[in-house]
């Protein structure tokens, strides 16, 4: 039974991992050709590197995920612990409020958040490009709020109080309290909501394509509109070098959250 | 576990301005805004001409913002919304002939474009821009079809009739896009291409319901790998296009079903009425038709230039290509989409959306 | 005192949704009940709408099919993630949530390479004689394509259901006589429900509204809800009939979502279990 388990689990992923491979493949292939290998080159990752157009939306692609999601996990850590102290009638409707990004179709909420920003920006502010970087920002943050709030209620949900009325009584003020309990207990949560944000607005193309402007394009976006050529082989180098990239940047954050809890059952142990 | 995050935001930061920094140079400069579709000018691949950089630098003191658009309709939705603000777009013809209807577009000064001179005779005046007030035609392509002599008959390509056939079911390939497809049903009906006659509408809809069954799918972009791979045999698409794919798999050939008739398009450059720098914005549509630069551009693009002078600076194969730039007698009954009123796009969409479901 | 302080800081996030979520969707709703030629008060897009009606029930049908499979697929996943050492778990974990940082589009369009007639699987059916095989433009493909999509959407919120199941639950089931089968069905399955629930929801939503996938690895029939309103805005230009389309889709998932919330009553005031 267990065997069968681990190697199904084995199975699925490989099944996760094989549209990957293909393309990490691709970027090598001297052809253009997704299921055709006609020999092994480096040009891509040359091609790729002469294109500073390209290298800079992956830039803004970035900046913007890290931008969103962090503004989006302060802001949905501090709304949760907000949330957590309504009554549980209020609490419902604000989880509904949360729902309505989650469930809404992407292209509804692009379509209808570029129509107010271009409502706001150009008939009630006058302004000739009401579309920028910053309403593509506002677009990011509204729907990662969603999932910070969904990962951080729960933890909230299971915090011991008793804990945080004891840091009270040992003399902390509320804020004290949170910042040196609360947020301790609820910080998994808090993680694991700013690296779903972050994975919800580097893929995002959708939602972008609509409110974003002409100072500020995401990659996702581009890549969209490579409608009149089919896409170039460079895209799979960049597609490799992300992919990597990311790879690391998890593996890195797993070794650092490892060691940081090593030593706290050591300083327990003491 | 705060120094974890705040390492990974670093790292990311730091990462993503690095890549962002190639492209920073903020002095007082005019910022020229171009909106072109994507992967639709010479980027300097393979030594092949930076269009843009080339522009830049003969005019220094202008900096070129480059953005992509996927459709006509979303450049047209995006712009008409009143989003975003731009000084130069290049709509195919029958969006700009929707465009100048809705007072989008600035008249040119033509004093400002003198390379307009080279565009041949036959590209000015067209119906979509009649007096020639608005546009100056960018590339320009026609539609044939596109087979596999491998594996299709010489004897079943007589004309437009081949993507019916049953002999090929399944390894047929269709435009999605309703305005192609219908005009792919008119000329094989014999009907005007840009007729308003509902009754005609609804005969060439279920002409093309008849055509299902036999197709493989309903596609755009696809037609490249699915025509290379020989996943599908017989196509309509883009002259231009298919050199390109022939590049790839020398047994694909072309077709004009010249008796029946086909589509020629014309992609132009135009300024919309929101744009803030005219006069830059008519350098560089100058920019683009002087003969040197619309060659070496079109060399790389593989679509047809309507300057006749630029073709000696292009690879002289492509410039002697009849594909590319088919004689007279091969576009005698070729015609160009014009505009058509909103009311019967959009019944000719519903009725497309009805063939797709039905 | 404090409780209030604590009330307010949830005031601008109130805010911020009802001024980014429903106002917009308020203008869709306007939008939905304009005409496109005129502008004015019309009730045609909804009139219309009745011609989609075919497109949404095969949405809705591809969809709980593939959170379906997902499930199936998903759980023994995140049951084995859940059971293994910590440090496996992390990385696991993250080897999970990789694919979905990773472009929508190029992932798709992989699968094309992947599943054509003349693709590589095809390619290798070929060496032991077999095929070729009809793999792409298939209902199957889609579902394929969703489930490969969303499939950590399901597991995620499994694992972080399982992971919490108390242990010594499942040695007192044990001890009182029941086998494997039976601890799981009557111990770790129930206990897993709200977390089943809210895989279900993860994959049903966003695979109900999905466009590209359909276009890309399904036939000439296959052609999706998201597919119509995308077409709507970037091609067709009634984006008024789209917002119409929108709303009925919204209604529709809204409840769906409320059904199977009612099944899972009792987990409310946790708002949903994500991860």
């Amino acid at each position: 039974m267990k065997k069968a388990n681990r190697i199904l689990t084995a199975l699925i992923f490989v099944f996760l991992y094989i549209p990957m491979a293909v393309l990490i493949i691709a970027s090598f292939n001297t052809g253009k050709n997704l299921s055709h290998f006609d020999g092994f080159t480096l040009r891509q990752y040359v091609r790729l590197f002469q294109d500073d157009s390209l290298l800079r939306l992956l830039g803004n692609s970035l900046v913007l995920s890290v931008l969103a999601s962090f503004i989006a996990t302060v802001f949905g850590t501090v709304a949760s612990v907000g949330i957590h102290s309504l009554n549980p009638r209020m609490r419902k409707l604000a989880m509904t409020l949360t729902d309505i990004p989650m469930t809404n179709p992407d292209i509804v909420t692009g379509i209808s958040l570029s129509l107010l920003f271009v409502f706001v920006g150009s008939k009630m502010l006058g302004r000739r490009d009401s579309l920028t970087f910053w309403t593509l920002l506002i677009a990011h943050i509204t729907f990662n709020l969603p999932y910070v709030i969904l990962n951080v209620m729960p933890k909230l949900a299971q915090q011991d109080a008793a804990l945080r009325d004891a840091a009270m009584d040992l003399g902390c003020t509320p804020l004290q309290s949170f910042f040196k309990v609360t947020l301790y207990e609820i910080m998994p949560g808090i993680v694991s909501g700013a690296i779903m944000a972050f994975t919800m607005s580097l893929d995002d193309f959708v939602i972008s394509y609509f409110v974003s402007g002409m100072d500020f394009v995401p990659l996702p976006v581009e890549i969209y509109s490579y409608t009149k050529k089919p896409i170039a082989p460079k895209v799979y180098a960049m597609f490799t070098l992300l992919f990597l990239l990311i790879f690391l940047l998890m593996v890195t954050m797993n070794l650092m959250q490892l060691r940081s809890e090593r030593k706290k059952v050591k300083g327990r142990a003491l | 576990m705060k120094k974890v995050l705040a390492f990974v935001l670093a790292a990311a930061l730091l990462l993503g301005c690095a890549a962002m920094l190639s492209g920073c140079a903020g002095e007082e400069k005019t910022t020229l805004y171009v909106y072109n579709w994507g992967q639709y000018i010479s980027e300097g691949e393979d030594d092949s001409l930076d269009v843009i950089a080339a522009f830049e630098e003969k005019y220094p003191n202008i900096q070129v913002k480059y953005s992509t658009f996927d459709s006509n309709e979303s450049m047209y939705s995006k712009l008409s919304s009143g989003g975003i603000t731009v000084d130069v777009i290049f709509p195919s013809d029958y969006m700009v002939a929707r465009m100048i209807q809705e007072n989008m577009l600035q008249e040119l000064n033509f004093d400002n474009i003198p390379n307009f001179q080279g565009v041949d005779s036959s590209f000015k005046n067209m119906d979509f821009d009649p007096e020639n007030q608005y546009s100056v035609p960018y590339t320009w392509g026609t539609v044939g079809i596109i087979y596999n002599s491998k594996y299709v008959d010489e004897a079943d390509v007589t004309g437009w009739e081949l993507l019916w056939n049953e002999k090929y079911q399944d390894k047929i390939l269709m435009f999605d896009n309703s305005r192609d497809a219908f005009g792919i049903a008119q000329y094989l009906l014999g009907i005007d291409v840009n007729t308003t006659d509902l009754a005609q509408l609804q005969a060439c809809a279920d002409k093309l319901a008849q055509q299902k069954p036999v197709l493989q799918a309903y596609v755009m972009d696809q037609v490249f790998a699915s025509m290379e791979n020989e996943e599908a045999y017989i196509a309509p698409y883009y002259a231009g296009d298919y050199l390109m794919m022939a590049d790839s798999n020398p047994d694909l050939k072309f077709f004009f079903p010249q008796d029946q008739g086909f589509n020629v398009f014309v992609d132009a450059m135009c300024i919309p009425t929101c744009a803030q720098e005219k006069e830059a914005a008519e350098l560089f549509i100058n920019f683009l038709c002087d003969p040197e630069i619309s060659g070496r551009n079109m060399d790389y693009l593989g679509y047809s230039t309507p300057i006749s002078a630029a073709k000696e600076f292009m690879d002289p194969e492509l410039a002697a290509n009849e594909y590319a730039y088919p004689s007279e007698e091969t576009l005698k009954n070729a015609s160009s989409f014009a505009y058509l009123p909103e009311e019967v796009s959009r019944q000719m969409e519903s009725l497309f959306m009805q063939v797709r479901n039905g | 005192m404090r409780k209030n302080n604590s009330v307010l800081l949830s005031t601008p996030y109130i805010v911020w949704m009802v001024v980014f979520t429903l106002i917009p969707l308020g203008v869709v709703g306007y939008y939905a009940l304009t005409d496109p030629a005129t502008g004015e008060f019309s009730l045609r897009n909804l009139r219309e709408l009745g011609m989609y009606l075919p497109v949404l029930w095969q949405s809705v049908a591809y969809s709980l099919v593939s959170a379906f499979i997902c499930l199936l697929l998903g759980y023994p996943v995140a049951y084995y993630i859940a059971h293994t050492s910590e440090v496996a778990q992390k990385f696991l974990y993250m080897l999970v949530m990789l694919p979905m940082c990773m472009s929508f589009l190029l992932r798709t369009l992989a699968w094309v390479g992947l599943l054509q007639d003349t693709g590589l699987i095809n390619q290798l059916l070929g060496l032991v004689g077999i095929g070729p095989l009809r793999l792409i433009r298939t209902p199957g493909a889609v579902v394929l394509g969703m489930v490969y999509n969303y499939l950590p959407y399901m597991i995620l919120p499994l694992y972080s259901t399982i992971v919490k199941i108390d242990g010594r639950l499942i040695e007192a089931a044990e001890d009182l006589g029941c086998n494997g089968l039976q601890v799981f069905s009557r111990v770790v399955l129930p206990l897993s429900a709200p977390g089943i629930l809210s895989g279900i929801t993860m994959v049903f939503v966003p695979a109900v509204s999905t466009f590209y996938i359909s276009q890309k690895l399904g036939g000439t029939d296959t052609i999706l809800i998201g597919d119509v309103i995308e077409r709507q805005f970037k091609q067709g230009n009634n984006p008024n009939l789209g917002a119409a389309l929108s709303l009925v889709l919204m209604l529709l998932v809204f409840v769906c979502t409320g059904i199977m919330n009612r099944f899972g009553e009792g987990g409310d005031s946790k708002g949903g279990v994500i991860v």
